[in-house]
């Protein structure tokens, strides 16, 4: 999946205009001229230090996203219903894994290493996507999670794959090709239960009400309460804003939603046909700013289980670095 | 040909297959190393698509039930896998050791497969004969890696060995049928696959520096080709058909 797609930015706002001062004028005069010709940056190039900074702070939290987004779905893998389910679903993680591994090599350009990444997720320094701070609770979650978690990470990940770091863009790109086979069978997943008997029906309503608002909470706070800085945007590090991001959402799923039969919790849901835009009961933005900071239902578990499997693998990282392995064959 | 025998053969391949899977899936977001993480996911997709690919052996050629009824629904007596697969994930060096030894066992049950006279069975063989090797060259290089690696990961390496190669050789736990299965050529029989699989993980298991325990000196873990299992087998199998128990007449 799964860049949050909220970029949690806000003790560092105040220093993008100090560090900007002591970007060589002329260097960055020329850097903003090939963003703006829509030229891509790559490693070596010369970057604005904020610049940097920015981007692998929203690398490396997708980059986490990914591998704690594999934990609510991957306890799932055991008790898929059926060798299609399960196939796809192990698939499906793996993937998700892969994408962190190759988010963190495109962080690990900008000269930040995986292990001090990794230190910082366990930590709590460095964030990851909300949305997987909540149990996946029943079958239906998984499908709920597969096509419109994987949905609103798309909206996100297309946007972010036209901004202007080379890296990151191509990551993106194949990982917006996977992700559109997980929308599919996330799809698949849901249908059969919207279609099915009573049981499953009630099983999958009862994920949607339990999942819209973290859904809500995806795209991050509405843009007029959200500082977002007009230099990230310049520089194509962001790439669209919260609201707009969210309203392409809810345009292409919910009537999907609703086609199906199911209803979505908030009354006030609608698009307005004046506008083009959808109208909805504010999500408990509080509630979003407590889960971020520790208090939801699943923070300490995700951690726990990174922090088993750093401490758990330690020794064969150790025996990695230690290779008394003679290479004196030939391959082939 | 002893349509019974040939039908306990693959039940009792595919078994090990799905529950070894389904162990190795267990791996998910807990890896040592993200790269290996990735690798078990991709070992227990290959395993569980082979138990598929077996059961349907015998759904289409045999006459026998539909595959996820049979395999998610089944009592736990009326599996034949073997002990080594039901075990639990353990650390990182039981689950690889357990890899390397599950693997080459059924690299060299696969190889006589393509000389089967039970054509499914022998094109399932050539098929999967190119997922296999990678199965045992990823198994081969990290025994190698880490039993050269002294300390600690030698250590954890060669108790690994210990643990698991008894419950291994259950892997070859005689069949009743095998005379007749091995009269069909079917397949060669549990003590020819044993002596070539001895054979195999011994030249790894001398360059990693570990000692292979003396086959003539432990007890081999019988009992799971005739329904004897483990205690750790019943609550997999009540996890894998939790969600298809909640409902038996729905689609999934």
């Amino acid at each position: 999946m799964y860049g949050g797609g909220y970029i949690f930015d806000e003790p560092n706002r105040k220093q993008l205009r100090e560090e900007q001062l002591h970007d060589d004028p002329e260097k960055l005069a020329a850097f903003e001229d090939r963003i703006t010709k829509g030229e891509k940056i790559e490693p070596g190039d010369w970057m604005p230090a904020e610049y940097r900074r920015q981007l692998i702070r929203l690398i490396e939290q997708h980059a986490h996203s990914e591998i704690i987004g594999a934990l609510p779905e991957g306890t799932w893998i055991t008790r898929a219903p059926g060798f299609k389910r399960k196939l796809a679903l192990i698939a499906k993680v793996q993937d998700e894994v892969g994408h962190g591994q190759l988010l963190y090599n495109a962080a690990e350009t900008l000269g930040k290493t995986r292990e001090a990444m990794i230190n910082d997720l366990l930590s709590g320094k460095s964030k990851y996507s909300n949305v997987f701070n909540y149990p996946a609770m029943t079958w239906a979650d998984v499908t709920v999670i597969g096509f419109l978690i994987d949905a609103a990470a798309i909206v996100n990940q297309v946007a972010n794959s036209k901004g202007s770091y080379g890296p990151y863009c191509r990551a993106l790109e194949r990982i917006c090709y996977e992700e559109s086979f997980h929308l599919k069978q996330g799809h698949d997943a849901l249908i059969e239960l919207a279609t099915g008997t009573p049981v499953q029906k009630a099983m999958l309503q009862d994920a949607l009400n339990r999942w819209w608002q973290p859904i809500m909470h995806f795209f991050g706070p509405p843009d007029k309460a959200s500082h977002h800085s007009e230099k990230l945007m310049q520089w194509k590090v962001k790439m669209a804003s919260n609201d707009d991001m969210r309203n392409q959402f809810l345009d292409t799923y919910v009537p999907k939603i609703w086609e199906l039969g199911l209803s979505l919790p908030d009354p006030l849901l609608r698009k307005n046909t004046g506008t083009g835009r959808w109208e909805y009961s504010d999500p408990d933005w509080d509630l979003f700013f407590k889960v971020i900071n520790g208090g939801g239902p699943c923070n300490q578990e995700r951690l726990q289980v990174r922090k088993w499997a750093e401490t758990e693998g330690r020794w064969v990282r150790k025996a990695l670095m230690n290779n008394t392995e003679r290479k004196a064959m030939p391959v082939a | 040909m002893n349509q019974q025998a040939i039908s306990d053969l693959i039940t009792k391949m595919a078994d090990d297959e799905l529950v070894l899977g389904h162990r190795n899936s267990e791996w998910t977001g807990l890896g040592p190393v993200m790269e290996e993480d990735i690798a078990f996911s991709s070992m227990a997709q290959d395993q569980i698509g082979h138990a598929l690919a077996l059961y349907r052996i015998q759904e289409e050629h045999m006459g026998g039930p539909d595959p996820d009824a049979f395999a998610f629904l089944r009592p736990a007596a009326e599996f034949k896998c073997c002990h080594l697969v039901e075990m639990p994930i353990g650390s990182y060096d039981f689950s690889l050791m357990r890899h390397f030894l599950f693997d080459h066992a059924e690299a060299v049950r696969y190889e006589s497969l393509l000389q089967s006279e039970f054509a499914p069975l022998q094109q399932l063989a050539r098929k999967l004969k190119g997922e296999l090797k990678y199965h045992t060259l990823h198994a081969d290089a990290w025994i190698l890696q880490l039993g050269r690696a002294g300390g600690e990961s030698y250590e954890r390496m060669q108790a690994a060995l210990d643990t698991c190669f008894p419950l291994a050789c259950g892997i070859f736990e005689p069949g009743e049928a095998d005379q007749a299965l091995i009269n069909d050529n079917i397949y060669p029989g549990e003590k020819v696959l044993y002596e070539r699989w001895l054979d195999n993980i011994y030249r790894v298991l001398v360059k990693a520096s570990l000692n292979m325990p003396d086959p003539a000196a432990i007890t081999p873990a019988y009992g799971g080709r005739y329904g004897q299992h483990t205690p750790h087998l019943q609550p997999l199998l009540e996890e894998m058909g939790a969600v298809l128990r909640l409902d038996p007449a729905a689609r999934w």
